[in-house]
């Protein structure tokens, strides 16, 4: 549970950690564009992609076990997925059979293609969150999202409330842990018997961290009143979001990802006829 | 039941980011202590409460713990059984309620480890742990534990640990929180429980006057290893632990203090040996004299 | 005049039970209060009362020339009385400490550059200025709520609310905690109000305040309060340590001076009763 890293803020001074974050977060929605521009089995699009990120985790100095850590979270995801692919994909050339499962060379195929693009943008948004803290997050979305004042959205409160919620998930998770092992010290089992069960087990764990939840978000609408939080009226930022070269060369490097991927599928195409 | 580490160590994550919390800890905690472990957060010691009930299991060729007939080192460890033995209260325990009736609440652990249990005698040991914690069953067994007051809570709480009679029972700052009246009670609840239903208490406290009043052994721990470890008395004299920033209990203050000054109070560092012991030898020189 | 003063002031959350009945009180500028009381007899809500979280249903309660009857006032008020509370963890908004510090000055729509200097000065009185940009979840706990202190302190309060900020902490933290709130009080002049159970906090103010269902049931020194001890024991409450053991051995006997509070009275008293004799 202490190593699980989604959704944490790395703090360090980097290339990326000063990066505008409005613009991270741009190229973030761009980089999740261009994992899906790469069609399916033009592997070398994701070699791109990946390229990218490593020049870009490189640039935030964010260690890459940290990094690999964020995907340990999703990784039961990333593996189901992938096993869904290789079973109910009948197409292709047949390689193994067994009651209605049927494995083919296109589902594996599938299978891998679906796993390393869930993987890059896990690892992708990964990369957001580490190096931009979520107050920044909060005060980029709430800036990209400005226009949407205009049809009365409350665009500050919405900010605020997603910076809240990242900021709890380590605490929450620490308090997860400390009640499975209340639970598990009265004997609870949350590792044997099937699905049902299992999920029933949960409840000793679930209701404690509800209850928890409530309370913790009491004390803290109490702790922000008293600092006298009132709304987005006539509120400051001392942080004041700047672009700088840094973006500048960020976007660059963007453009020629999403270039490079749509180059390789065509490139694919023209290997393909020429083969 | 004892306890007893042998090498004990224990390291979290791995690579540049892991972090040593146990380093060698060689420990025995015999049948019927009121044992004290003290330490600043981060020292260790919940991570080696926590092994004592197999929440953290040894790693391999990082020592060896057993208690009493349990070798938790061993792969065929029957920790469900093991932790049947060896309850365990959470700081602010009263957090992990969540059954709609206290009664459902207490009978938790009971169902966990007894399912074949008959029903009449659960009633009766869910009564049993009730009434030993200073709940009435009648009055409280169908009210929601959420209904009731903060110090109620952690007596539910408590009564869900005792319930299965284990016969050691671990407790981490278990007076966190509670007014003067309340901690006052609860160690007359725990020395009750000592004395009725569980052999042996392990308690970690930051309240150093608590230890030196109630504990019949100490070990201290720092940076993931055992400083000190002994009597309160013998603890407490210790420079390490007086140096340590965890304080001193009273009692010792002041004999040390006096021993400055040139008078020597041997005593065993609960208030009432203190009082005789000052009271004793104040008097023979005012006699003297 | 007093900093702050409660008129008669009666408050319930259920419209039903009264919490507070009919509580006067007044603090003058750089006290130092303890309010201390059995739980549930009304400390926290009293705290809340006084930075105008609630608002009193009967009498009033009044911060400089600003009364929390009067809505337009509520942030003056909140702006002078700055809450620490118990969880350090809840109370903390935001993951860099210095964006955290930040949170009370934007709420007031304080210019950008005054926040920076208000966050040198809030890290600065609680001397953890070096962690300025480190994310507030790999802290200690006292370093933790001395963050906490400084989101509070960024507000430039005259009056420094604890309610019981230092129940979670261990030894060492609630060393920093106490040494920073000391400092506030006597090198900043900081008003400081502490809701505590634990005797050596409670012994070190000016004044002490007991609560008990809702009222005040006893005010003073702290000598003062500790020497009526059957009215303390009714209360609930407990005396210190060295004044439980100097009376024992009164009664064995031994020449002490009453009203003996700390074990570092106690020491000395019986050093002297050597030399003495």
């Amino acid at each position: 549970m202490k190593d699980v890293t989604f959704g944490q803020y790395y703090p360090t001074k980097s290339f990326v950690h000063n990066m505008d974050a409005r613009v991270k977060l741009l190229l973030t929605i761009a980089y999740i564009v261009a994992v899906f521009l790469v069609q399916s089995f033009h592997f070398l699009g994701f070699v791109a992609c990946l390229l990218f990120l490593i020049v870009a985790t490189v640039l935030a100095k964010v260690p890459i076990l940290k990094m690999l850590k964020s995907i340990k979270v999703i990784i039961f995801f990333i593996v189901f997925s992938a096993v869904l692919q290789i079973f109910f994909n009948n197409n292709g050339t047949l390689l193994a059979e067994w009651w209605i499962f049927k494995i083919t060379d296109i589902g594996l195929l599938n299978a891998g293609f679906i796993a390393a693009r869930i993987t890059l943008i896990i690892l992708g948004a990964s990369l957001l969150t580490f190096t931009t803290s979520p107050v920044e997050l909060a005060d980029g979305i709430e800036s990209l999202l400005y226009p949407l004042k205009w049809i009365k959205f409350p665009v500050h409160e919405f900010a605020l409330i997603m910076s809240i919620a990242l900021r709890f998930i380590p605490t929450l998770l620490d308090e997860t842990d400390r009640i499975i092992k209340a639970q598990k010290a009265r004997g609870a089992d949350f590792e044997s018997g099937n699905i049902f069960k299992r999920a029933k087990a949960l409840i000793p764990v679930l209701i404690p961290l509800l209850i928890s939840s409530f309370r913790r978000a009491d004390e803290l609408a109490d702790a922000m009143d008293a600092r006298c939080y009132a709304g987005s009226k006539n509120r400051t930022k001392y942080k004041k979001m700047k672009l700088s070269y840094r973006d500048l060369l960020g976007t660059i490097l963007m453009a020629g990802l999403i270039t490079g991927v749509i180059f390789l599928n065509k490139f694919y195409i023209v290997l393909a006829v020429v083969v | 039941m004892f306890v007893k580490a042998e090498n004990l160590s224990y390291v979290y994550g791995s690579g540049r980011l892991s972090f040593r919390a146990l380093n060698n800890i060689n420990l025995q905690i015999d049948e019927g202590e009121f044992y004290g472990i003290i330490g600043h957060t981060g020292s260790g010691k919940s991570t080696f409460i926590q092994h004592i009930n197999g929440l953290i299991k040894v790693e391999k060729n990082y020592g060896k713990l057993t208690v009493g007939e349990f070798d938790l080192t061993d792969k065929k460890c029957d920790f469900k059984k093991l932790r049947s033995k060896v309850g365990m209260v959470f700081q602010y325990p009263e957090y992990q309620l969540f059954a709609e009736t206290v009664f459902d609440d207490i009978a938790f652990g009971l169902k966990n480890f007894c399912p074949e249990m008959k029903e009449e005698e659960r009633l009766v040991a869910v009564k049993e742990a009730m009434e030993s914690v200073g709940l009435n069953y009648e009055k409280y067994k169908d009210v929601s534990p959420f209904d009731l007051s903060g110090g109620q809570k952690r007596r539910v709480a408590i009564a869900g640990v005792i319930v299965t009679k284990p016969e050691v029972l671990i407790l981490d700052e278990p007076v966190a929180g509670l007014d003067p009246e309340g901690k006052r009670d609860f160690t007359a609840l725990l020395h009750t429980l000592k004395s009725k239903f569980v052999k042996t208490i392990i308690i970690v406290s930051h309240d150093m006057d608590f230890v030196a009043e109630n504990c019949t052994k100490v070990a201290v721990f720092s940076h993931g290893e055992i400083i000190a470890e002994g009597t309160p008395k013998q603890v407490f004299a210790k420079e390490e632990v007086q140096n340590s920033g965890l304080g001193l209990p009273l009692t010792s203050f002041v004999t040390d203090q006096l021993k400055e000054a040139g008078i020597d109070i041997d005593c065993d560092l609960t208030t009432s040996d203190f009082i005789e012991k000052v009271a004793e030898t104040l008097q023979e020189r005012g006699d003297r004299a | 005049m007093p900093l702050a003063k409660l008129e008669n002031v009666t408050f319930s959350y259920d419209k039903k039970i009264n919490v507070i009945k009919d509580v006067s009180l007044q603090i003058e500028k750089g006290e130092y209060v303890a309010v201390i009381g059995k739980n549930g007899s009304g400390k926290s809500t009293l705290a809340k009362l006084l930075n105008a979280l609630l608002i009193p249903d009967k009498g009033s309660v009044t911060v400089d020339e600003y009364s929390s009857a009067n809505k337009k006032q509520l942030f003056e008020i909140r702006k002078r009385v700055g809450v620490v509370f118990q969880n350090p963890d809840n109370q903390i908004v935001a993951s860099i400490v210095e964006d955290d510090v930040a949170f009370g000055p934007e709420n007031l729509g304080i210019p950008r550059k005054e926040i920076g200097e208000r966050i040198d000065y809030a890290l600065n009185a609680v001397g953890m200025q070096e962690y300025r940009h480190s994310s507030p979840m790999h802290l200690s706990g006292g370093q933790k709520q001395r963050i906490a202190i400084a989101g509070v302190l960024a507000l430039k309060p005259e009056i420094l609310v604890l309610d019981e900020s230092t129940a979670m902490l261990d030894p060492k933290g609630r060393k920093e905690v106490l040494d920073t709130v000391r400092e506030l009080n006597a090198v900043h002049g900081v008003t400081v109000i502490t809701i505590t159970h634990y005797m050596d906090e409670i012994l070190d103010a000016d004044r002490v305040i007991v609560m008990q269902n809702g009222k005040i049931a006893m005010e003073g020194t702290p000598r003062r309060i500790f020497s009526e001890k059957e009215k303390i024991k009714k209360l609930g409450l407990e005396l210190p340590l060295a004044m439980r053991i100097s009376e024992e051995l009164i009664s064995r006997g031994l020449p002490l001076k009453e009203g003996i509070l700390t074990r570092e009275d106690l020491a000395e008293e019986l050093c002297s009763l050597k030399r003495k004799i």
